[in-house]
């Protein structure tokens, strides 16, 4: 039972019993999942990378054979696969577990092990993806996924791809699928109901606003792919034709289902970056965001308008002309509330006291490179161009400057500027600034000659090509570019390391940015329970307005508060298997049909009984 | 400011963040409503993609081969009477009337394990006539979406189940909010099912 | 103004001059580059990429320009007292950078909507109808108004319009021929159609550009541009069974013996199997192996000799050409064999 009175103030990872290991198996922290996800993602984005090397070293010099085309296509389906779902979503993750909690006031998330569920259910499916690595040696078959990062039906067919590469594909992203859906309910609850008294929706901070925006596309668009991928895993496992023309089916549903997901997906990883940045461009501009309102609907906008503009990942597919002209004029219309952005995060700076630190370089090498990718998908939002453009590599270039340029450098400049508050002392400033400039200038080597070779016309996923069409020069620049990039990733992950276990350097202090929002009023790193008394908000910068006026910001009432914090619990641990168990039981029936439904079966008992246990516990 | 530390806590106490709701909605049947709005996604691609193949079979069975209006109607009308005890478990528990709860919850899921009995039967019959998940678009359509929602109301009927024994063990601390969150479920699934009733089979006999 | 596609040709080779790559990607005949049109349909394209590339360009600098003024005008000097005004919108500027995009995207909007409508209308009834089928990996090419069938290479002739009818029978791919006739996909189970006007006589370069599994990387096509009596020789050579149809001859018994029969036709002769490329004027193509090589005697042994090292995945899954483990007696007889079905 809740007993307040001796729950003041109860630590997640006091349990004396615990072993380390245990303690973070069991962790209900928000904190601790939170550092949790950001570390998977830097791990996996490292794995991602290398994949992306072995792709540029392949395609540095026409006709080479480093890989196999196989083995290429596997590569960049999982190159994709991996910085989409095992980098940059979990990356926004962990600053989503790290800081709603904090900016809004609470002490932990609503359901803090529902939490701890969606980070094992997201790294098991992480796992299930990546397996297939390991197991290639030891199989006849192909294993990897390799039907590409969009996995477009009649290829994925058992007809077409014989081999389990496809059912890891699937099994993976439904896994990824939960864990995502079971995060989004979860934020999305907890930012409505555990905002801190006064903190009206608008006073909200414009990250927590973006999460609650990105949670929403989270929670819409993945039961599109799930359909998606429950109607190819039937057709692969029990001969159904939902995407064979021969059955009656019809492989276009496939990508309509696909990009009703995928497109909002693409908001999913681009609106916490702009988040951030939204955080980072006021706080070392010293001045409010200009027009906050506006970023927000602006963001709103762009959430609404991500579920009408899916067609237009299929202007090449032949839907007609009035389906082409409509999802044209829809997609131009998020230039608009995108525009706006930008506009008003210049307007932000101008005027400012600019200090450039890191994690402001990012931010403002963001706004300059997501406005290159933004600018390019103007031209293809328009079919004619779009014609020409669509798998090649301008749109490879396209979508690098929103997701690598935009998003990776959004989360970026969120890791320097709240490391200090998640690890108490500073990443290095100064390796922080010539990491920047290696990445950004290796960056814009890798992406920019992209443009060109795409408007020679080198399509996209091709192992190899010919000497002679003029793609040979721009294709060793982007080599090198991509080295750089790995260089400057080295770096990084070098002085992060270096800097968690670093015991000297300068202390952070509560709020070593002079930032505005709540989470700058807690400790760095911030106590289990966060605050030690709820703060009552008077603004949407009460940090600030605190510090420099003209209203009182926020106040920390002097009541005395009973602190009770969720225990430790391994339920969370043992559902994520159960769940992930399931789904892998279907992947293996693929290959071992009556073995893998008794598997299935098996797994719904022990995800009732997970169910059961965890509706069961007590609190401590 | 602090909401009450108990009363508005439903099932379990484990989670005491839950007990906070600013917007006055308990955090549970937010939730719920949350997952609900994600569930309408679920069974909209299922929807969209039977209208999308409706008619488009190659070959037979066609539906008005295998469908039985008569069965079906029951089991749909089944479905509705469950709705309706579903509510009176609410109003039940809500009063903390605690054994007249219990009756109308074990009347719900005696309802929902009727028409998932039905549907076993009308899976079976349909086989038995030469329908299966590979024979045609129909059959790989129909199948899917109408067991997928068979596997929502399975759920339904667990959910259910756990609550009649938590409530009857006293594991919950708030009988009617937990009752009120899984009956919002159930209605749920019972208008998905109005819909499919529609568009599936009433749709097959208005020409 | 000047006819943006000229302008665009200009700005690409400024940039050229910069980068002096780009000049190979931006000219040269046989080239995939999409700068270039050669028929109605990309010369309308590049009027419309023109446009917006002005456009873009325009923006570009201006929102690179504003950043670049305030970070070194605004930058922080570290003797600052107090705070900089704190400023928190201005309506005017939000409504009017709300609706100066609306304006420009009127500009792009309405011509991408006419291109939309124009480019998909009904083809003309005199047009020559052409349909390609995408296969792994190759190209199947069917003339139904001459009754003949050949791979990898499209004739068109100058001036007539051409619907080619996009089709595939296993998995996605998609018809690419940046130059001619752009990019539309080739879907199981349906038609889609590319409609266009050739008005430079030449080869244009094409390639599949819908990921379809091993070899997609080298899958490729030509289209050529003839002049029309040139059209009309080739195709009606083409329709014409090969001169020599004897069946006794040492090369026909070796494609019955090497069972390439069981998957390739030759017009005119008892070898009516459609699997495969149709090989009635195998002889007379400039390529082999979908526009990979040269089609000559080197290339075509290589060929035979194991398929799939000259294209990865070739016979595997019982998709393309598998390696029916040839003597090298076999392989030279049916080179010459080949190499005279002209």
């Amino acid at each position: 039972m809740a007993n307040p009175a001796h729950a003041v103030p109860a630590d997640h990872a006091a349990a004396p019993t615990q072993s380390y290991f245990m303690s973070w198996l069991m962790t209900t922290d928000h904190k601790r999942i939170g550092v949790l996800y950001g570390l998977s993602a830097i791990c996996f984005f490292v794995l991602g990378g290398i994949e992306a090397l072995v792709i540029r070293t392949q395609l540095a010099a026409p006709g080479q054979h480093i890989v196999d085309a196989a083995t290429y296509n596997a590569l960049f389906t999982m190159h994709g696969t991996t910085m989409i779902f095992l980098g940059v979503m979990p990356m926004s993750a962990a600053f989503f577990n790290y800081l709603i909690p904090l900016q809004i006031g609470a002490r932990d998330v609503v359901f803090p092990r529902l939490n701890a569920f969606s980070f094992w259910l997201f790294l098991f499916g992480a796992i299930v993806l990546n397996v297939p690595f390991l197991l290639t040696p030891f199989v006849d078959m192909r294993v990897i996924p390799d039907g590409g990062w969009f996995g477009y039906a009649t290829l994925t067919e058992k007809t077409y791809t014989p081999g389990a590469s496809i059912d890891f594909w699937i099994c993976g992203l439904q896994i990824l699928g939960v864990a995502s859906m079971a995060a989004g309910f979860n934020f999305i609850v907890t930012i409505f109901n555990l905002r801190a008294p006064g903190m009206s929706l608008l006073r909200m901070p414009v990250f927590t606003w973006m999460t609650l925006v990105v949670q929403f596309l989270v929670v819409l668009s993945f039961p599109c792919i799930t359909i998606a991928l429950v109607l190819l895993m039937f057709d692969r496992l029990f001969g159904t034709h939902f995407y064979m023309p021969e059955g009656g089916g019809d492989p276009l549903l496939w990508q309509h289902l696909f990009w009703l997901f995928g497109h909002p997906e693409v908001y999913i990883l681009i609106l916490p970056a702009m988040g951030i940045v939204s955080e980072v461009l006021p706080t070392f501009s010293r001045k409010p965001l200009f027009g906050a309102p506006f970023v927000i609907f602006s963001g709103i906008t762009i959430g609404l308008l991500g579920f009408g503009v899916w067609s237009h990942h299929m202007f090449t597919t032949g839907l007609g002309a009035t389906s082409d002209a409509a999802f044209s004029v829809t997609t131009m219309l998020i230039a608009i509330p995108t525009g706006v952005k930008i506009f008003n995060w210049l307007a932000t700076i101008w005027g400012g006291q600019l200090r450039l630190t890191t994690s402001m370089l990012y931010a403002l090498g963001f706004v300059c490179m997501f406005t290159m990718g933004g600018l390019s998908g103007i031209m293809h939002a328009s079919p004619p161009v779009d014609l020409q453009q669509q798998d090649s590599y301008f749109v490879v270039a396209h979508f690098h400057y929103v997701l690598f340029g935009g998003a990776v450098f959004g989360l970026l400049s969120g890791i320097y500027y709240w490391f200090p508050k998640m690890n108490g002392r500073f990443l290095s400033e100064s390796w922080g600034k010539v990491i920047f400039w290696i990445l950004f200038v290796g960056f814009n080597t890798t992406f920019f000659p992209m443009h060109i070779v795409g408007a020679a016309g080198m399509p996209r996923r091709i192992y190899t090509y010919d000497a002679g069409l003029g793609w040979e020069t721009p294709n060793l620049i982007e080599t090198v570019g991509a080295f750089t990039i790995a260089v400057g990733v080295l770096f990084f992950v070098i002085d992060l390391v270096r800097s968690i276990r670093s015991t000297s350097g300068p202390l952070a202090g509560p709020n070593p940015w002079d930032g505005s929002s709540l989470e700058w009023v807690t400790e760095s790193p911030p106590k289990v329970h966060n605050f030690d008394v709820t703060p009552t908000v008077y603004s949407e910068r009460p940090v600030w307005e605190k510090n420099y006026g003209p209203g009182p910001g926020y106040s920390l009432p002097t009541v005395e508060e009973h602190i009770h914090l969720p225990p430790p619990s391994i339920r969370p641990f043992y559902l994520a298997t159960g769940v992930a168990w399931f789904l892998v039981s279907w992947l293996v029936a693929g290959q071992f049909f009556t073995f893998g439904v008794c598997s299935a079966l098996v797994a719904v008992c022990v995800i009732l009984y997970s169910c059961v246990s965890w509706f069961l516990e007590e609190g401590h | 400011m602090l909401p009450a530390s108990s009363g508005s806590a439903a099932a379990g106490h484990h989670e005491p963040q839950a007990e906070y709701a600013v917007t006055g909605v308990p955090s549970y049947k937010l939730a719920m409503w949350t997952f609900l709005g994600s569930d309408c996604f679920f069974f909209g691609a299922l929807i969209g993609t039977y209208m999308t193949y409706r008619g488009k079979s190659l070959n037979g069975p066609y539906p008005l081969d295998v469908f039985a209006p008569a069965v079906t109607s029951i089991s749909t009308f089944d479905l509705l009477l469950s709705s309706l005890f579903m509510v009176l478990a609410v109003h039940y528990a809500k009063r903390g009337e605690i054994n007249k709860m219990m009756l109308w919850t074990g009347l719900t899921m005696l309802g929902g394990l009727v028409f998932l009995g039905f549907q076993a039967f009308e899976f079976h019959s349909f086989v038995e006539e030469g329908l299966t998940m590979k024979s045609n678009i129909f059959g790989c359509t129909f199948f899917t979406l109408t067991g997928f929602h068979g596997a929502h109301v399975a759920i339904g009927v667990l959910l259910l189940g756990l609550l009649a024994w938590s409530v009857r063990t006293g594991k919950v601390v708030n009988p009617g909010l937990t009752t009120e969150v899984i009956g919002l479920y159930w209605h749920f699934v019972d208008i998905v099912w109005i819909l499919i009733f529609t568009l599936v089979y009433l749709l097959e006999f208005t020409k | 103004m000047l006819a943006p596609r000229r302008l665009l040709a200009r700005l690409f080779a400024v940039v050229g001059s910069v980068l002096p790559l780009a000049l190979v990607a931006g000219c040269g005949s046989s080239t995939m580059s999409t700068i270039e049109g050669h028929s109605d349909l990309t010369r309308s394209i590049l009027d419309i990429y023109g446009t917006i590339f002005w456009i873009d360009l325009f923006l570009f600098v201006l929102v690179q320009g504003i950043l670049i003024v305030a970070v070194i005008k605004f930058r922080a000097t570290g003797k600052e007292t107090a705070p900089p005004e704190q400023v928190h919108g201005n309506l005017q500027m939000e409504v009017g950078w709300t609706i100066a995009p609306v304006l420009i995207l009127l500009v792009i909007a309405i011509p991408t909507v006419s291109f939309i409508f124009d480019s998909q209308a009904q083809a003309k009834d005199d047009a020559l109808v052409v349909n390609a089928t995408g296969k792994q990996w190759w190209f199947k090419f069917e003339y139904p108004g001459y009754s003949f069938e050949t791979a990898n290479e499209i004739h068109v002739p100058l001036g007539r319009q051409v619907d080619v009818r996009l089709q595939s029978d296993n998995v996605i791919h998609a018809f690419w021929a940046p130059q001619i006739a752009a990019k539309r996909d080739m879907v199981p189970g349906r038609v889609n159609h590319i409609t266009f006007t050739a008005d430079t006589v030449g080869t244009f370069l094409g390639q599949c550009a819908e990921y379809c599994q091993d070899s997609h990387a080298l899958m490729k096509f030509r289209v050529m541009v003839d002049t029309p009596e040139d059209f009309e020789k080739w195709a009606n050579h083409e329709k014409q069974p090969v001169a020599d149809t004897n069946e006794a001859s040492d090369g026909f018994k070796a494609f019955q013996g090497a069972t390439c029969i069981a998957c390739h036709a030759i017009a005119g002769s008892s070898a009516q199997a459609r699997v495969g490329p149709n090989l009635t004027h195998v002889g007379s193509r400039t390529r082999i192996a979908a526009g990979l090589l040269e089609n000559n005697e080197a290339n075509l042994k290589l060929w035979l000799k194991d398929p799939s090292a000259v294209k990865p995945g070739e016979g595997r899954n019982g998709v393309g050409m598998p390696n029916l483990n040839l003597t090298d007696e076999q392989i030279t007889t049916l080179v010459a064999y080949l190499q005279s079905l002209k």
